[in-house]
C-alpha cells in the first residue's frame, strides 16, 4: 500500500479526534474504542514487518510529498532496519498500555485515551521521519501529551515530575534545533542545495573540526537527555515513578528509545568524526550509567523506582553497544532496545497490577506472594529473568552481543559493563525474593486476587515475545543487520575524509538499494557527484 | 495671472486608512443618536470598517502605490503589515462587544478610539517619511492612552493610562529629537532620500546620535528593555480588550515602522544598529522571560511574555537580509493570533463577578470548561513554541534567519530563553489541568462574538503551524521592496 506509513502514523491521531466527539459519560465505549484503534494500528503495522526486505540496507515504504519547498522541507517518511523494529514496538506497546489502564484511570478517561493516542502518533512520527524538520516537529510535539499524562493522572508528586521532564527535554532539544539549522546552512552553502532531507544530508561529508564537534554535541545532548545517559538521567526516576502505569510503560518502552534512535539515525551518519572522537567518552558514561543505575536500584525501597533506575542501567548497555561501532555491538544495541521495551514495559505493567491491588509499591509491604498469586509470580519471574539477561530469554541476546562488540573495542570497559549484569541480578533477584518468596508477612496480602483474564491478555503477548526473541532472535535481528552494516560502512567511509573524493558507499541513503515501495515524487534533490569533502 | 500649480493628489494608497477613518466618523455620529439596542450597531460598523480595510488591502496586493510626494508608501511590506493590524483590530472588536457590556462603560468613543488607533497603526506601517511616521505614531499612541484609561472608576486603569501617557510622551519626544537630528544631517525627512544621502556618511555624529534617539523612541513603543517598564503596569491596568490591542496591533505597527526605517533609511549604519540591537534583543528576551517566572497575575505574565517575544523578533531585525525582516513579519502574524486569543480567553472569564486575572483563578478550569481550557492551553503552547502550532514555525524562521546570518550565539540565547519561558506558560496549564480551585473557580461569560474571535484565533494558529509556507513566503516577498 502506497501510504502505509502515513496511515500507521496518523491513524491514532485521527482516532483520537473521533473519540473527542464521544460523550464523556460513555466510559466503556471510550475505553473499547481506544483499544480497538490501537489494535488496528498494530495490525496495520504488521505488513511493515512482514513486507520488510531484510537484505536491503536502504529505506523502505518511503513516501515523499512537498511541504515547504522554498525552505527545503518535505514530508518524507520511510523505515529501515532500525526504525522498523521501533515502530512495531510502539504499536505493540500502546494497546497494552491502554489495556492496563482499564480500571486504573477513571477520572477524565476521555482526555486520557485521546492523549495516549495523540502521543502514539507523535512517537511513530519520530521514528519514520526522514526530514529533519519533520523529525523535530514530532520530537517536540510528543512532549506535551507525555507532560499531561504524567501531570494529570500521575502520583502525588506528579506536577514536579512533569514540569522537570518537559523543561529538561525541551532545553536539550532546543539546542538541537540550532544544530539542525547550522547543519542545514552549512550543507546549503557547501553543496548549493538547501534541504532538510536526511537522505540527502547524510551523503554530505562534513570536515572534522570544531563545527562538527559542536553540532554533534548539540544533537548528542538532546538525545543523551532522552536515553538517558548518565549524568542527564535525573528527570527519569521522578517521571517514571509519578507517571501512571500506562504512562510508565510508554515512557520506558518507547520514549527512551528515541534517544538511542537519534544517536543511530543522526549522530553516527551525520557526524562520524565527532562520533569516533567522543565515542570513548560516551562509552565511559554509558558504563558508569550501567553500574550506577544498578547500584542505586539495589537500595530502592519502592519497586517502581527500582525499575526506573534499572532503565538507566539497561540503556547504558544500549549506548555502549552503539558506540562500539561494530556489527555485533550495533545489532546487540538495536535488539536490546526492543528487549528493554518489552521487559521493562512488562515490569511496569506488573508493578501497576500490584499497585492496583494494594495501593502501595514498597517492597516491605509485600512478601510471600508466590502462594497467594502463583500466576502473577510466574509471569513476574519470567520478566525479571528477561531483564537480568538469562540465556534463553531476550535480554541475554542483546547483552551478549553488546559485550562481544565492546570487548573487541575496549576490554576494560566491557569487563566493568559485565559486572553490571551481576549487579542487575543482585537488585532484581533480591527484590523478587523479598516480594514473592518467603512467608506472607502482611495479612492484606492473603486476600490478593490472581491475574484476571484482562491481565493475562496484557502479559501473555509480552512474554511470548520475550521467549521468542530469546530463542530465535534472527527473526528480528535479521531485519536489522543489513542496515547496520551499511551504517558502519558509512561511518567508516565518511570519517577522516581524505582530500581524495571517495566513491559513494552503500550508506542507508543509497538510492540504488532503496526498495521502491512508493514512487518518490519530484523532490529538488541535487546530486553532487562524488561526495566532496568540505575544505 | 499665473496658473495655480495644484499638485497631483492621489488618495488611492490611503484607501484602507480612509475606510477605517470613515468608519470611526460614522461610529461617532451613531453614538449621538438615541439608540435602543444600538450598541451592536456601533460595534458592527466598527467591525465592518476594519474588514473593509482588510479587503481593500488585499485588493491592492501587488500594486504598490505612493501618495503625497512619497510620504505614504503602500508597498507590499505596508500591505502585509496592514493585514496583520486589521486582523488584530478585528479580533479586538469581536472581543470587546460582550466584554464592555459586562465590565464597563459601553461608549461609542471606545470603538471610535479603537478605529483611530487602527488607522494610526496602518499609517505607521505605510509611512515613507519621518514626519508622517511621527504623525501616525502619535495618532496611534494618543488613542491608546485614552483607551487604556477607559474604565474611569478603576484606579488601575487610570494609573495605567497616566503611566502610558507620561512615558509615551517622553519617548515620543526622544523620537522627535532623533528625527530632527537626522534631518539636520541629511536635510530631508523622506526615508528614500535619507537612504541616498546617508549612504556615505555613516559616521556623521548627528546621524549616529539621531539613530540612537530614534531607537530609544521605538524601543519604548515596542517595549524592549530598558524601555519596557510601562508595559506590565499598562497591560495589567488597562481593560483587557485594550491590552489585546496594545499587545498586538501597536507592536506590529511599531515593528513595521522600525524595520522600514532601519532597512531603507539607515541601511548605511547597519553595523551600528545591528550591534546595538543584538544587545537589546538578548537582554530583552532574558529580562522578559526571567521576570515573568515570578508573576502571578496573568495579564502581567502575558505582558512580560510580550516583552520576551519582542526580544525574539529583534533577533530577526538583527539578522537582516531578506530572511530576517520576513521572519519578523511572519512572526507578527502568528503573534497576533496567539496573543489576541490568550487575552481573549481572559476577557471571557470572570470569578465572583470580577475579572479572573490571577493564575490561581484558573485552577481546575479544565474540568468546568474543557473547551476554554483547551483553547487557552493551545495559545500558551503556541507561545512556548511547540509544534505543530504557529509559534514554533515563527520561532523557527527567526532562528533560521539568525543562524544563516551567522548570529549563532543570539540564536542559542533565543532557544535557551524559549526553554525558560516554557516554565511559566506551563504553570498556567498546570493550574488549569492539574489543580483544583479553592472555592468557586473562574466561570465563563457567554459571548458569541468572543467565541468567534477565539475560534478564528485557534484556526489561525493551527493553520499557520501546519501550512506556514504560503504565508511565510508572502512575508519574505513583502520585504523585498524595502531592500531595493
Amino acid at each position: 500500500m502506497r501510504s502505509l506509513l502515513t496511515a500507521v502514523t496518523f491513524f491514532p491521531a485521527l482516532g483520537a479526534l473521533a473519540l473527542v466527539f464521544v460523550p464523556r459519560s460513555r466510559a466503556g465505549v471510550l475505553k473499547t474504542a481506544a483499544l480497538l484503534i490501537a489494535l488496528l494500528v498494530f495490525a496495520l503495522s504488521l505488513p511493515l514487518y512482514f513486507g520488510f526486505d531484510g537484505d536491503s540496507a536502504g529505506f523502505q515504504f518511503e513516501e515523499e510529498r512537498a511541504w515547504m519547498p522554498t525552505l527545503g522541507v518535505s514530508y518524507h517518511v520511510g523505515i529501515d532496519g532500525i526504525s522498523m523494529l521501533l515502530v512495531l514496538l510502539t504499536t505493540f506497546l500502546t494497546p497494552l498500555a491502554l489495556a492496563s489502564a482499564w480500571h486504573a484511570i477513571e477520572d477524565r478517561l476521555k482526555e486520557f485515551v485521546v492523549t495516549v493516542l495523540v502521543l502514539e502518533t507523535g512517537m511513530l512520527g519520530v521514528f519514520v521521519s526522514l526530514d529533519l524538520f519533520l523529525f523535530y516537529v514530532f520530537w517536540e510535539a510528543m512532549l506535551i501529551p507525555m507532560y499531561f499524562i504524567i501531570g494529570v493522572w500521575g502520583g502525588t508528586n506528579r506536577v514536579y515530575a512533569a514540569v522537570k521532564f518537559v523543561l529538561y527535554t525541551l532545553a536539550g532539544s532546543l539546542l538541537m534545533l540550532i544544530a539542525i539549522l547550522a547543519f542545514y546552512y552549512r550543507h546549503g552553502a557547501a553543496t548549493g542545495t538547501y534541504t532538510f532531507d536526511i537522505t540527502t544530508l547524510a551523503r554530505w561529508v562534513v570536515a572534522p573540526g570544531l563545527a562538527q564537534n559542536l553540532m554533534f554535541l548539540a544533537f548528542a545532548l538532546a538525545f543523551a537527555i532522552k536515553v538517558p545517559l548518565f549524568p542527564f538521567h535525573t528527570w527519569l526516576p521522578d517521571a517514571h515513578v509519578e507517571a501512571p502505569t500506562a504512562g510508565s510503560v510508554i515512557l520506558a518502552g518507547v520514549l527512551l528509545k528515541m534517544g538511542t534512535y537519534g544517536f543511530l539515525r543522526f549522530c553516527l551518519p551525520l557526524f562520524p568524526d565527532a562520533s569516533l572522537a567522543f565515542g570513548p567518552l560516551v562509552s565511559a558514561l554509558a558504563v558508569i550509567g550501567i553500574v550506577y543505575g544498578a547500584w542505586v536500584s539495589t537500595v530502592q525501597p519502592d519497586v517502581k523506582k527500582l525499575v526506573a533506575y534499572s532503565s538507566v542501567s539497561h540503556l547504558g548497555f544500549v549506548m555502549l553497544g552503539i558506540f562500539t561501532l561494530t556489527q555485533q555491538g550495533l545489532v546487540g544495541g538495536v535488539i536490546q532496545m526492543v528487549n528493554h521495551g518489552l521487559s521493562t514495559g512488562a515490569l511496569f505493567l506488573m508493578v501497576g497490577m500490584m499497585y492496583e491491588r494494594r495501593h502501595t509499591r514498597l517492597i516491605t509491604d509485600f512478601g510471600g506472594l508466590w502462594k497467594v498469586v502463583p500466576a502473577f509470580s510466574a509471569f513476574f519471574m519470567v520478566v525479571v529473568f528477561s531483564s537480568l539477561g538469562l540465556p534463553g530469554l531476550n535480554g541475554f541476546v542483546g547483552e551478549f552481543l553488546i559485550l562481544v562488540g565492546a570487548f573487541g573495542v575496549n576490554p576494560w570497559l566491557a569487563a566493568v559493563a559485565t559486572t553490571g549484569i551481576v549487579f542487575a541480578a543482585v537488585y532484581l533477584l533480591w527484590m523478587y525474593q523479598r516480594v514473592i518468596f518467603g512467608e506472607v508477612t502482611h495479612e492484606e496480602n492473603r486476600a490478593l486476587t490472581d491475574l484476571s483474564p484482562r491481565e493475562w491478555a496484557v502479559l501473555a503477548p509480552v512474554v511470548v515475545l520475550i521467549v521468542w526473541i530469546g530463542v530465535y532472535p534472527t527473526a528480528f535481528t535479521g531485519k536489522t543487520e543489513a542496515t547496520l552494516e551499511a551504517l558502519i560502512a558509512q561511518v567508516e567511509s565518511k570519517s577522516g575524509a581524505p582530500r581524495v573524493s571517495v566513491a559513494v558507499g552503500a550508506g542507508p541513503a543509497d538510492p540504488a538499494t532503496m526498495t521502491p515501495h512508493a514512487p518518490v515524487s519530484g523532490h529538488p534533490r541535487s546530486m553532487p557527484a562524488p561526495r566532496t569533502p568540505l575544505q | 495671472m499665473t496658473e495655480l500649480a495644484i499638485p497631483a493628489v492621489t488618495i488611492g494608497p490611503l484607501a484602507p486608512v480612509l475606510i477605517v477613518l470613515g468608519a470611526a466618523g460614522l461610529v461617532l455620529l451613531l453614538d449621538l443618536l438615541p439608540r435602543p439596542g444600538g450598541r451592536e450597531l456601533i460595534a458592527t460598523v466598527a467591525l465592518a470598517g476594519v474588514v473593509g480595510a482588510l479587503l481593500a488591502t488585499l485588493m491592492r496586493w501587488g500594486k504598490p502605490g505612493r501618495a503625497f510626494n512619497d510620504m505614504v508608501v503602500l508597498d507590499d511590506f505596508a500591505l502585509f503589515a496592514n493585514v496583520v493590524i486589521c486582523y488584530a483590530a478585528a479580533l479586538v472588536v469581536l472581543l470587546s462587544i460582550d466584554y464592555l457590556r459586562q465590565k464597563g462603560p459601553e461608549a461609542g468613543e471606545y470603538y471610535a478610539l479603537l478605529l483611530f488607533a487602527t488607522s494610526g497603526m496602518m499609517l505607521l506601517a505605510a509611512a515613507g517619511d519621518l514626519v508622517v511616521l511621527f504623525l501616525a505614531l502619535e495618532l496611534m499612541s494618543l488613542s491608546l492612552y485614552v483607551l487604556a484609561g477607559l474604565f474611569k472608576r478603576e484606579l488601575a486603569s487610570s494609573e495605567a493610562s497616566m503611566k502610558y501617557f507620561v512615558l509615551g510622551a517622553f519617548a515620543a519626544s526622544f523620537l522627535l529629537y532623533g528625527i530632527a537630528l537626522i534631518y539636520g544631517a541629511t536635510a530631508t525627512t523622506n526615508l528614500d532620500r535619507i537612504a541616498a544621502t546617508a549612504a556615505g556618511r555613516a559616521h556623521d555624529p548627528l546621524l549616529v546620535i539621531g539613530l540612537g534617539l530614534l531607537l530609544v523612541g521605538f524601543g519604548f513603543k515596542i517595549s524592549s528593555v530598558p524601555f519596557h517598564m510601562w508595559a506590565p503596569d499598562v497591560y495589567q491596568g488597562a481593560p483587557t480588550s485594550v491590552t489585546a490591542l496594545i499587545a498586538t496591533g501597536s507592536k506590529a505597527a511599531a515593528f513595521a515602522a522600525l524595520i522600514r526605517v532601519l532597512v531603507t533609511a539607515l541601511r548605511g549604519s547597519q553595523p551600528d544598529w545591528t550591534a546595538l540591537l543584538w544587545i537589546v534583543a538578548a537582554v530583552t528576551m532574558t529580562v522578559g522571560n526571567v521576570v515573568a517566572i515570578a508573576q502571578s497575575n496573568l495579564k502581567r505574565l502575558l505582558a512580560y511574555s510580550s516583552i520576551a517575544h519582542v526580544g525574539y523578533m529583534l533577533i530577526g531585525v538583527v539578522a537582516g537580509g531578506s530572511a530576517g525582516p520576513g521572519a519578523v513579519l511572519f512572526y507578527l502574524l502568528t503573534y497576533v493570533f496567539t496573543t489576541a486569543g490568550a487575552f481573549g480567553v481572559l476577557t471571557l472569564c470572570e470569578r465572583a463577578r470580577v475579572e479572573a486575572v490571577e493564575v490561581g483563578d484558573y485552577a481546575g478550569l479544565a474540568r468546568r470548561h474543557p473547551v476554554l481550557a483547551a483553547a487557552l492551553g493551545l495559545f500558551l503552547l503556541s507561545l512556548v513554541g511547540i509544534p505543530p502550532l504557529a509559534g514554533f514555525v515563527g520561532k523557527f524562521y527567526l532562528f533560521a534567519a539568525a543562524v544563516r546570518a551567522g548570529y549563532l550565539w543570539l540564536a542559542v540565547i533565543g532557544v535557551l530563553n524559549s526553554a525558560i519561558a516554557a516554565y511559566y506558560y506551563l504553570r498556567v496549564v498546570v493550574f488549569m489541568y492539574m489543580r483544583e480551585p479553592d472555592g468557586v473557580g473562574a466561570t465563563l461569560v457567554p459571548s458569541f462574538a468572543g467565541g468567534l474571535a477565539l475560534a478564528i484565533a485557534l484556526v489561525g494558529i493551527v493553520l499557520l503551524g501546519v501550512i506556514p509556507a504560503p504565508f511565510a513566503d508572502l512575508a519574505q516577498a513583502a520585504v523585498a521592496p524595502l531592500l531595493r
